[in-house]
């Protein structure tokens, strides 16, 4: 419990900082759109092309947004020391963690709701039939993204070339989460929608290794 | 300050080594500090004074060696931090208010009454005024208020002070001066990087001097005392 609290007072903080800064929320969902709406304009695809092409397109999108998101998310605590405030405050770092991914997912979830209708009239693919499913589909496919990006972040804040180094280990790893989201994502897509469990089992899955990871070794991406 | 509700603490450090691949920044540092002592480290950029009290606060992990903290003659096994940290960087988040800030890590740390303790001490650094006032608006001495007054939450016994004057005007050094004067007049453990003679190093009962890595000099009193802290200049 103490650690949940913990954590929810770290949201806490993550939110408010957010939503004073609007930094990370801006530049992604500004990115998103530009990406959707460029590829319209380019290819003008057709229903079936749209069907086809349209969820990989929304997550290299989403994926793209998600390193522009997570490259800061540790390196904006080294400015003033607060990761060194954090970690003499907190007995267990998990919490730190805990509650930069669900900061991650929410912002990374609040961008895709809000590019949902956006795709859905450029590309003329109706999601109101399946919007619940689409939802929790991205909302695992951003748990994937966000637990596996922040321990990287953590990572990669402390190297030297670290704008290069996330992506450099985010892309190759997260290529499993990429192409479940991808797959269950289509099938919510078309005429007859139906959820695709095995690909969500399989993001639960990866989740729940990615979190007993960070559980068990998070305290180590922290140190000096 | 407010009355002590701690138990005078003293640190141990036994054998520390620490290594960034294969560079030493400490080498074999063994030193007792007593409870109540307020000790000055003096030495050039890079002997080694930020990451050894970084090890003391848990900041860092030695490569080799043991850090412990001393309440009496009992050895304690801290799962806690026991010591308040203040560093150069001010450790507050600029996106937040003096009282956001402190009240964060007030809930963080599990103190009992955070927003009375959180009221406390933003009188104690003279910036009730400026509570709701976002940190990044604030002054570079005024930041180190917010520093002192995180450091201080819960009231601990030992206060690590990192270069704590460094940018700060004549009449933010003074103030700082009479805030380690206080703290130092509690009893709490006082462990402090200096660059040169200062107010604040005139307040010191120890001297030590760090060189590479390695204790070379270490003086309660006599002439070797101030010119340990003079030292850290040239």
């Amino acid at each position: 419990m103490a650690l949940l609290s913990k954590a929810a007072v770290l949201l806490g903080k993550e939110l408010r900082t957010e939503f004073r800064s609007r930094e990370l929320l801006t530049t992604t969902v500004v990115f998103i759109l530009t990406i959707v709406v460029l590829f319209s304009f380019t290819f003008d695809p057709s229903v079936s092309e749209s069907r086809r092409f349209g969820p990989g397109l929304l997550w290299l999108a989403f994926l793209f947004a998600a390193s522009l998101m997570l490259q800061p998310c540790f390196l904006r605590e080294q400015t003033n020391d607060t990761l060194g405030a954090l970690r003499l405050s907190v007995s267990d770092p998990f919490a730190i963690f805990l509650a930069k991914l669900a900061a991650n997912t929410l912002f990374l979830l609040f961008t895709q709701v809000l590019l949902l209708p956006v795709f859905s009239i450029l590309y003329n693919v109706p999601v109101l039939a399946a919007f619940p499913q689409l939802v929790l589909v991205m909302f695992m496919g951003s748990l994937g993204l966000s637990v596996t990006g922040t321990a990287l972040s953590a990572i990669s804040a402390q190297a030297r070339m670290r704008e290069l180094l996330l992506p450099l280990l985010l892309l190759p790893l997260l290529t499993p989460v990429l192409i479940a989201s991808t797959e269950a994502t289509a099938a919510l897509l078309i005429p007859n929608p139906a959820m695709r469990w095995d690909w969500l089992g399989f993001l639960l899955g990866f989740d729940v290794v990615f979190l007993t990871a960070l559980w068990l070794f998070g305290e180590y991406l922290l140190e000096e | 300050m407010t009355p002590a509700s701690f138990s005078p603490t003293g640190i141990r450090f036994e054998n520390i080594d620490k290594r960034y691949g294969g560079l030493y920044a400490l080498r074999r540092v063994s030193l007792e500090i007593s409870a109540g002592e307020c000790v000055a480290f003096a030495g050039r950029n890079g002997s080694g004074k930020t990451t050894l009290l970084r090890i003391a606060a848990r900041l860092a992990r030695p490569s080799s060696g043991t850090v412990n903290f001393l309440s009496g003659s009992q050895e304690k096994l801290e799962t806690q931090p026991t010591a308040g940290f203040v560093a150069h960087a001010t450790m507050a988040y600029d996106e937040l208010t003096a009282e956001e800030n402190l009240l964060l890590f007030a809930r963080l740390q599990g103190i009992a009454q955070p927003a009375a303790r959180t009221e406390t001490l933003l009188r104690e650094v003279g910036l009730v005024d400026r509570r709701n006032s976002l940190v990044r608006t604030f002054s570079r001495g005024m930041r180190q208020r917010i520093a002192i007054a995180r450091a201080l939450l819960n009231e601990p016994a030992v206060v690590l002070l990192d270069e704590p004057t460094t940018g700060l005007d004549p009449q933010g050094a003074s103030w700082f001066a009479q805030t380690v004067r206080q703290l130092r007049d509690s009893g709490r453990t006082i462990l402090m990087s200096l660059h040169g003679e200062s107010e604040v190093s005139a307040l010191a009962t120890r001297a030590i001097r760090l060189d590479a890595g390695s204790v070379v000099a270490d003086t309660r009193t006599g002439a070797n005392f101030r010119s340990i802290l003079a030292f850290a200049n040239a």
